[in-house]
């Protein structure tokens, strides 16, 4: 049994191509085998954060197009032997792969791989209608911003309409600060509004962008914040019921208080 | 100042975030409303259905339209009369 699942947004920017790297390698870590497609066409981003971009010679155009089969376009991660990378092209544009192609190149993945993850471009034209026609599950990011929650909420209106319903929601680059101080809009304001599944929370973290800096995913670090955010949510992925992470966690007090023993 | 103190004391009322969600919850309003004409559609058409049990009204001058003034949406019918019915009373005394 395999899981097609694409990773969306609406607004760009918020955290995509990272969640579609961390979790792919998160699940690679556990022994799946994962295939990350990236589909956002003309703006190959998930071959740099991954760090595979000097190993590109087909793309997936390459493939849907027949210059070269599936197999060869896949390139293999670096560090576990379970993960590929399906990349984008750089220089076409987003209608340069039509939906049925796209399902048919989905379909053929999950014959070979259990997790098929799709990285989707911003936007709801073309590219995104690209992105999920081959998925069954949909993943949609947002960050605790109004513009960002709005276009979350258009982009799982537009998932019912596409029959990929109950869409699960992460929420990143959350400050648990700034929530505790009533200056950004928490988990329940937002799951309020969106009325979605939370599938996990992912703080602001220098960490990502360390790791995205060395073209290796945070979740492989295990000590930061984010890595275990990812981590956890790699695990509900499986289908285990991990509890929401308390991000409370860093605040002085709050450490203050563990290191005194009252918790 | 008066600010500054309501947050040191934890007063809700002028955090940002209620402001944000404020705000989102209304432009939401309009986008439900726009991304499914047919709702706003279906809705009309069930309000002349209940309103021509009291009222003859012009159905072709209806007007059905979501409105924003600061701090809530309203819905706003415009519906012209052209008279009232004179089983209305019945109607009322029967309930
Ligand atoms: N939790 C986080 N903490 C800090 N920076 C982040 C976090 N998530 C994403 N970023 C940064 O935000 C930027 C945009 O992320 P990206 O995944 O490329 O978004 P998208 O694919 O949605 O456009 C990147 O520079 C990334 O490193
Ligand atoms: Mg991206």
């Amino acid at each position: 049994m395999s899981e097609i699942i694409v990773v969306t947004s609406g607004k760009g920017g918020v955290g995509k191509t990272t969640t579609t790297a961390n979790l792919g390698t998160g699940l690679a870590s556990f022994g799946h085998k994962v295939v990350l497609v990236d589909a956002d066409i003309g703006l190959r981003n998930l071959d740099v954060v991954m760090g595979l971009e000097n190993r590109i010679v087909y793309d997936i155009t390459d493939v849907t197009e027949g210059h070269c089969r599936l197999r060869q376009a896949l390139i293999k991660d670096k560090r576990y032997e379970g993960l590929f990378l399906l990349p984008a092209a750089q220089t076409k544009d987003k209608t340069a792969v039509s939906p049925d192609q796209m399902k048919k190149l989905c379909a053929d993945l999950a014959q070979e791989f259990e997790y098929v993850l799709i990285d989707c471009p911003a936007g709801i034209e073309q590219g995104f209608r690209n992105a999920i026609a081959g998925a069954q599950k949909a993943i949609v990011v947002t960050t605790p911003e109004v513009a960002a929650v709005r276009d979350a909420d258009r982009v799982i209106g537009l998932l019912e309409a596409a029959e990929l319903r109950n869409p699960a929601l992460i929420i990143n680059r959350i400050r648990p600060k700034m929530v505790r101080h009533g200056d950004m809009m928490g988990i329940e304001d937002i799951i309020d509004i969106l009325a979605v599944d939370l599938l996990g929370v992912v703080p602001e973290d220098e960490q990502v962008v360390i790791s995205t800096n060395r073209g290796e995913a945070v979740v492989c670090d295990e000590r930061s914040r984010s890595g275990q955010a990812y981590r956890n949510i790699v695990r509900r992925i499986k289908g285990e019921a991990v509890p929401m992470m308390n991000l409370d966690d860093s605040g002085i007090f709050s450490r203050l208080r563990r290191i005194i023993g009252l918790r | 100042m008066f600010e500054f103190l309501a947050r040191v004391f934890g007063r809700e009322t002028t955090a940002s975030k209620n402001v944000a969600k404020e705000r989102l919850r209304l432009v939401l309003v309009h986008d439900r409303a726009g991304v499914s004409p047919q709702l706003m559609e279906t809705l009309k058409n069930e309000l002349i259905k209940v309103i021509s049990n009291y009222l003859e009204i012009d159905e072709k001058a209806l007007e059905v339209t979501l409105e924003t003034n600061e701090d809530q949406v309203a819905l706003v019918a415009s519906i012209p009369v052209r008279g009232m019915k004179r089983v209305s009373r019945e109607l009322v005394s029967g309930i």
